[in-house]
């Protein structure tokens, strides 16, 4: 299983409690109406808030608008495509099935080219670098990939289903035009054309004597179709989220049946089952005005012969060759990145089941709050699971701290020798696979001079890069620009990450030896505990160490206060620029960012920055 | 792979089939197609088999996260007793349903899928599974003790007043006030 502090925060919900808030707000500002001062204090909360949303969210917004505008003038070009004159006489049997069918497909071709983009780890990790230096922004959105593939393979079975629909109209159609036998009946007659040369048709029915289900199950087209729809089915009913966190093998093994999809999706069109009158023969036969005369076309004296129809050529393969050659690249550079040399230097066991693992790779550069897929291929050959990176830059190795949750961090934790009391050798330890890092650095970190690090629960575990690269930068230059970090770490119990306590304890010794103790102020707040964990601290509540944490600085109970945290904050920096930043749960997020617009007057302006860590 | 249960995931697929072939059932209706009461009855087993996957079963290992609103629905389907908690039952069920699908194309996708989650449910049953309703546990009252006539307010942990006293010889290294007095000999 997975341990690690990902939080994918999506544009909808902050959107969603942008509203809240606005609408809250200006019920406020209603009861207030009279006084103007309220009028300004209102609208430069607006501007506040609009101003940090945008910044936040507006590129994701932008992206997002561009797609569906992208999706809704495929749909309609499509649909008018298949209106002109060329298809008259299908449209005469399938009326505008035809074209609600066609519409959805072709957004279907521009949908699967772009689902396979976002899981291209490793091509976005080398755009990211390169856009990097141009905007910041830009390079978190690349972060929000996985919920950009989420949204494309939603839109994907919309479309499937509106294709599906549209064409079980357009079967049972063919299927009645040739049953309603009678020549004074035009889709009959349609149906008619072709029987000699089988070539030439425009009807995929070719007899009366069959059903639509034989004629799906015998046609490439519905074989295929029935085949990729299926595939769909069963990779979306195992991705929910329920399935995805509890199993994840399950999830991620259905989720190859997309090599079936691809497959499926390019062969579907080889049938040519979509088929229209050829331009030679709309040239000599003009359906609009030889419709009428259908019981004489061919005879001879007439000026209609008889129409001569092709289906048209495949076209999905253009769209999602590209895609497909990029993702087989991925694979292919993913490969090798597993094949370079991990060789793991240090193994710590930490208690409460929490494996440290330092690892050397030739070539690793990785910069603070970025993550890093592991294999273990003694374990697993095809589980890749991703870990943040708990190591800071200026180390010499780098490091991940693995909880023990599931079945491959455990049997990752016996190949370790954790349930051995002897040390082991170093040729016995498990080969491991790196693949990385990924994520946007937050260097934004050392851009202020006051820095507030809230942490909650697991996502305590990027700020032990940043905090111990904070202490690095200090040690080795003398001028850093961050001059005092306040830490606040809300866990329900610390013992999962009792590593983590481990880590202030060695910064706070160090601190007080260079005679800085005052650089890191931190909090641990614990938000929930049994009775008998309380009757413990009861008895040591004289003790000069806490209890809990063995530090210097007593652990306290329930949850922080944040007005009168963020209150002192502001009268003992008074004029400086305050950073935020936060890896927890979108609620404490709403939380902190409400708090750092009210706190932020004249002098110190609280700053508040959504990392995706 | 980790010990899975099956039953979540056939849950979901019987779900999803449950809904594609209420679809597939509402546009042969409403088309009028050929063979329409095929249409019919997949709307009426679709729509049933919906009804019966979508409370969530408790789950035998870790929490179990419930469906909005699943809670008359759990009330329902325990109603039935074994019929319901057994898996092979509603195995056989959703293959016995889905045949009828298999006759008009409107309901053939509806009918794959539900068989599909026939199979997940006859591979959960082997193993042992079976259906357990989520239902909100009610804690008993905690009972106070006789001797205690007023409970403590303070929430966070604090040791009682006689606890946060000090003794009298140590008074001076003391950080704090006694908030009762003390005696050399108590």
């Amino acid at each position: 299983m997975v341990s690690h502090g990902l939080t994918v925060v999506t544009a909808f919900p902050d959107l969603l409690l942008c509203f809240i808030y606005q609408i809250s707000l200006f019920c406020g500002f209603l009861q207030n109406l009279s006084s103007s001062l309220h009028l300004i204090f209102y609208l430069s909360l607006q501007f506040n808030i609009m101003g940090n949303f945008a910044a936040n969210e507006g590129l994701s917004i932008f992206v997002i608008l561009v797609w569906l505008g992208i999706n809704a003038f495929l749909f309609v070009h499509f649909y008018m495509a298949f209106l002109i004159d060329r298809y008259y006489y299908t449209r005469v049997i399938l009326g505008h099935a035809l074209s609600w069918a066609r519409a959805p497909a072709a957004c279907l071709n521009f949908n699967c080219l772009l689902i396979l983009l976002p899981v291209c780890r490793n091509l976005l990790s080398f755009l990211r670098g390169s856009i990097q230096c141009c905007s910041r922004t830009a390079a978190r959105q690349l972060d929000r990939n996985l919920t950009f593939h989420k949204l494309v393979a939603y839109m994907i079975a919309l479309h499937t289903a509106i294709h599906i629909i549209a064409h079980l109209f357009n079967f049972e159609r063919f299927m009645d035009s040739q049953l309603m036998i009678n020549s004074s009946y035009l889709p009959y007659v349609l149906s008619q054309i072709g029987n000699n040369d089988n070539t030439s048709y425009l009807n995929p029915i070719r007899s009366n004597e069959t059903n639509p289900t034989i004629v799906m199950f015998t046609t490439i087209a519905g074989l295929t179709g029935v085949v990729i729809t299926l595939a769909l089915i069963l990779i979306i009913t195992s991705s929910m989220e329920v399935i995805r966190r509890s199993y994840f093998e399950v999830f991620w093994f259905t989720h190859h049946l997309f090599i079936v999809f691809f497959i499926g999706l390019v062969l579907h069109g080889v049938g040519r089952i979509v088929r229209g009158q050829t331009l030679e023969s709309v040239a000599v036969h003009n359906p609009i005005k030889c419709h009428r005369h259908f019981e004489t076309w061919g005879k001879n004296g007439t000026n209609c012969p008889e129409p001569a129809f092709a289906g048209n050529p495949p076209m999905t393969w253009k769209w999602v060759v590209g895609p497909m050659f990029l993702y087989v690249c991925e694979r292919l550079v993913r490969f090798y990145r597993s094949q370079q040399k991990v060789v793991i230097t240090k193994v710590v066991m930490h208690p409460s089941k929490t494996l440290e693992l330092q690892l050397k790779k030739k070539g690793f550069k990785m910069e603070v709050g970025q993550y890093v897929f592991m294999q273990c291929p003694s374990i697993s050959q095809l589980e890749w699971h991703p870990f943040t990176l708990t190591s800071a830059p200026e180390e010499d190795h780098f490091s991940v701290h693995i909880r023990i949750v599931g079945d491959w961090t455990q049997a990752l934790y016996t190949a370790c020798g954790g349930d051995k009391t002897v040390v082991l050798d170093a040729w016995t330890l498990p080969k491991v696979a790196v693949d990385g890092p990924f994520g946007t650095a937050s260097e934004d970190v050392f851009r202020y001079e006051v820095v507030m690090l809230v942490g909650a629960g697991i996502g305590v575990t990027p700020f032990a890069s940043v905090l111990k690269s904070v202490w690095y930068k200090h040690v080795q230059e003398n001028n850093v620009f961050t001059k005092k970090i306040y830490f606040y770490w809300l866990c329900p119990e610390t013992q999962a990450f009792e590593w983590f306590a481990d880590l202030l304890q060695s910064l706070e010794r160090q601190m007080t030896e260079k005679n800085m103790s005052d650089f890191l102020s931190y909090n641990i707040y614990l938000t929930r505990w049994k009775d008998a964990e309380a009757a413990h601290l009861r008895v040591q509540y004289e003790a000069e160490d806490d209890p809990i944490t063995g530090l210097k600085q007593k652990t306290r109970y329930g949850k922080p206060n944040w007005d009168n945290e963020f209150s002192t904050i502001a009268t003992q920096h008074p004029g400086s620029k305050v950073g935020v930043f936060l890896c927890g749960p979108t609620a404490l997020a709403t939380a902190l960012g409400k708090q750092c617009i009210s706190h932020t007057e004249s002098g110190t302006e609280f700053i508040f920055n959504k990392e995706n860590f | 792979m980790g010990k899975i249960e099956w039953a979540m995931w056939a849950n979901e697929q019987a779900l999803a089939a449950g809904l594609i072939y209420a679809t597939g059932g509402i546009v042969g209706v409403a088309g009028q197609f050929r063979g329409w009461q095929f249409a019919a009855f997949g709307i009426a087993a679709g729509v049933f088999v919906c009804l019966l996957e979508y409370p969530r079963s408790k789950r035998g290992k870790g929490t179990s996260v419930e469906r909005t609103g699943q809670y008359c629905f759990t009330l329902c389907v325990k109603a039935f007793g074994p019929l319901t908690r057994n898996y092979y039952v509603r195995a056989f069920l959703h293959a016995a349903l889905c045949v009828p699908g298999g006759f008009m194309l409107a309901t053939v996708l509806g009918c794959v899928c539900l068989g599909i989650a026939s199979l997940i449910y006859l591979s959960a049953a082997i193993h042992g599974e079976h259906w357990e309703p989520i239902l909100p546990r009610t804690e008993p009252p905690k009972r106070v003790g006789d001797s205690i006539k007023e409970p403590p307010q303070n929430p966070p942990p604090r040791p009682p007043p006689e606890l946060r006293r000090k003794k009298a010889d140590k008074l001076e290294t003391a950080a704090y006030d006694n908030p009762m007095s003390v005696t050399v000999n108590e």
